[in-house]
């Protein structure tokens, strides 16, 4: 039997190949269009409009409510497995077949994006009527307070729960594994099946998610001591 | 030339503004005074458009509002070039420095190329006596600059009147006398402005005309040498709750 050292050395390399290729473009991309998103949707949801801009609202509280009220693995089965069956005449007549890499992309983004939302569309609440006002009476166009005065500020105040968010997200891009996305969860079943070893290979997986989430929280102190330059410091 | 006439404004049951009917002339200073939640403020603000009557005419040179009818943003973008405003709690943009918060509007709005906005900036900053502090971010100055600052950020935009709304309720005297100084250099210098205050003393100094605002109607609209002669019993009631002397005549008797 492989001494245990041995095993770490030759899995080690494997699963970081694999966190290369998949869990960490996967989570990057994914957090990147569901910040997009996010923001589209928290501005929908503050929004004051009337009339026909009613069903976009509905639609934006719609999505939030559904993506934060059912399991990410549960979404990801719908999207992969079962989307193939929603056939409609003419506009989909074989279903809609996502290969893995778009389903988990898809339903990661998603799924952040529902999440950030909510985050994003507080951080904008946070920021004090009084910055609108004056933005407002130097003459500012509501995009133009929004996106120089207003945006600025929410992201200083979001980036902490924005964090917990990505970070969420690189852990759970483990549950690709079950739509056969070959990333560093997969990639450890994989060889704990073939060495007998679950215990060494799952802790060994899990050091190596933690070391990433561990940078990522450095990355957060650096952006949060950046995006505060302007504030008086505390002590 | 601004004028007002059979102005009305609520919020919910509350009647703001009752029937306010007034004009603003150029190259004077208006002082609006009156007890707290008067609707001192929110005629102000009803220059600026921040606020929104329900009925009358806002005339602004020759253009004309009605309060009535749904404004467009033309129009409200248009009111507000044309108008500064300044606020009690300044509102700086605290994540742009000193002088990016003068140039913000200018850039932005103006569409002023960003080199002449500096210099524009720096200019203002140096007549509200804070060039030094142009790369400061304003959590760095007192209350009494930033204040300054605020006001520098109105005139940047080169505006006919320049609205200020309580600017100094919230300086202690020392700070307060800094940014009266400047408020005083603006009303020699006849710009055109609209100030709502407490302090009696700076009413009688730069007023040109007051206003004495109760329960949203004008209750006094003439010169300060008017005002300050105790018209009425209840200018006279004001006019004597400003001032320590009587509180502590009344401690004495």
């Amino acid at each position: 039997m492989d001494s245990i050292w041995h095993i770490i050395v030759t899995a080690t390399p494997q699963i970081a190949a694999a966190g290369l290729k998949y869990t960490i473009p996967i989570a990057i991309i994914s957090f990147i269009l569901g910040l997009i998103l996010a923001i589209f949707t928290a501005l929908v949801k503050i929004s004051t409009r009337r009339g026909w801009f009613l069903i976009v609202k509905a639609i934006a509280n719609f999505y939030v409510w559904l993506f934060r009220s059912t399991p990410l693995l549960v979404q990801l089965f719908i999207v992969y497995f079962g989307l193939p069956y929603l056939k409609i005449k003419g506009v989909f007549p074989n279903g809609i077949q996502l290969g893995p890499w778009t389903a988990g992309i898809a339903t990661f983004s998603l799924n952040t994006g529902a999440y950030c939302a909510e985050t994003i569309r507080a951080a904008i609440l946070s920021i004090s009527q009084g910055q609108w006002e004056a933005a407002y009476s130097i003459g500012m166009t509501k995009s133009q307070v929004l996106r120089r005065i207003i945006l600025p500020q929410a992201a200083r105040v979001s980036l902490p729960p924005l964090s917990n968010s990505f970070i969420s997200l690189v852990k759970d891009t483990s549950l690709a594994a079950s739509i056969t996305i070959i990333e560093m969860f997969e990639v450890s079943q994989q060889i704990a099946a073939q060495n007998y070893q679950p215990l060494v290979m799952y802790s060994l997986v899990a050091a190596l998610y933690a070391i990433l989430c561990t940078i990522l929280s450095w990355l957060q102190g650096y952006l949060e001591k950046r995006t505060s330059r302007y504030l008086r410091p505390l002590n | 030339m601004i004028k007002l006439e059979h102005v009305n404004k609520t919020f919910g049951d509350h009647q703001a503004l009752t029937d306010i009917n007034t004009e603003f002339k150029e190259h004077e200073t208006t002082v609006i005074v009156g007890p707290s939640g008067s609707g001192k403020s929110t005629l102000l603000r009803s220059l600026n458009l921040l606020e929104r009557p329900e009925s009358g005419l806002y005339h602004f040179n020759d253009q004309t509002i009605d309060f009535s009818q749904p404004l467009t943003n033309k129009t409200i973008l248009n009111v507000r070039r044309k108008t500064g405003m300044v606020f009690q709690g300044y509102n700086l943009f605290p994540h742009l420095s000193v002088v990016r918060n003068v140039m913000e509007g200018p850039v932005q709005v103006l569409k002023q190329d960003a080199e002449t906005a500096k210099q524009n900036a720096l200019e203002l900053l140096d007549r509200v006596g804070l060039q030094d502090k142009a790369d400061a971010y304003p959590e760095q100055l007192s209350g009494g600059q930033q204040q300054r600052v605020a006001i520098a950020r109105s005139l940047a935009m080169d505006p006919e009147y320049i609205l200020l709304d309580e600017p100094t309720s919230a300086l202690d005297p020392e700070l307060e006398a800094g940014v009266l100084r400047v408020l005083l250099g603006l009303a020699q210098e006849e710009d055109s402005m609209i100030i709502v205050t407490h302090n009696m003393e700076f009413a009688r100094a730069v007023a040109d005309k007051i206003l004495f605002v109760e329960d949203g109607q004008i209750l006094f609209d003439g010169t300060p040498a008017e005002f300050f002669k105790q018209p009425t019993q209840r200018i006279a009631d004001f006019l004597a709750a400003m001032t320590f002397t009587t509180i502590s005549d009344k401690a004495n008797q």
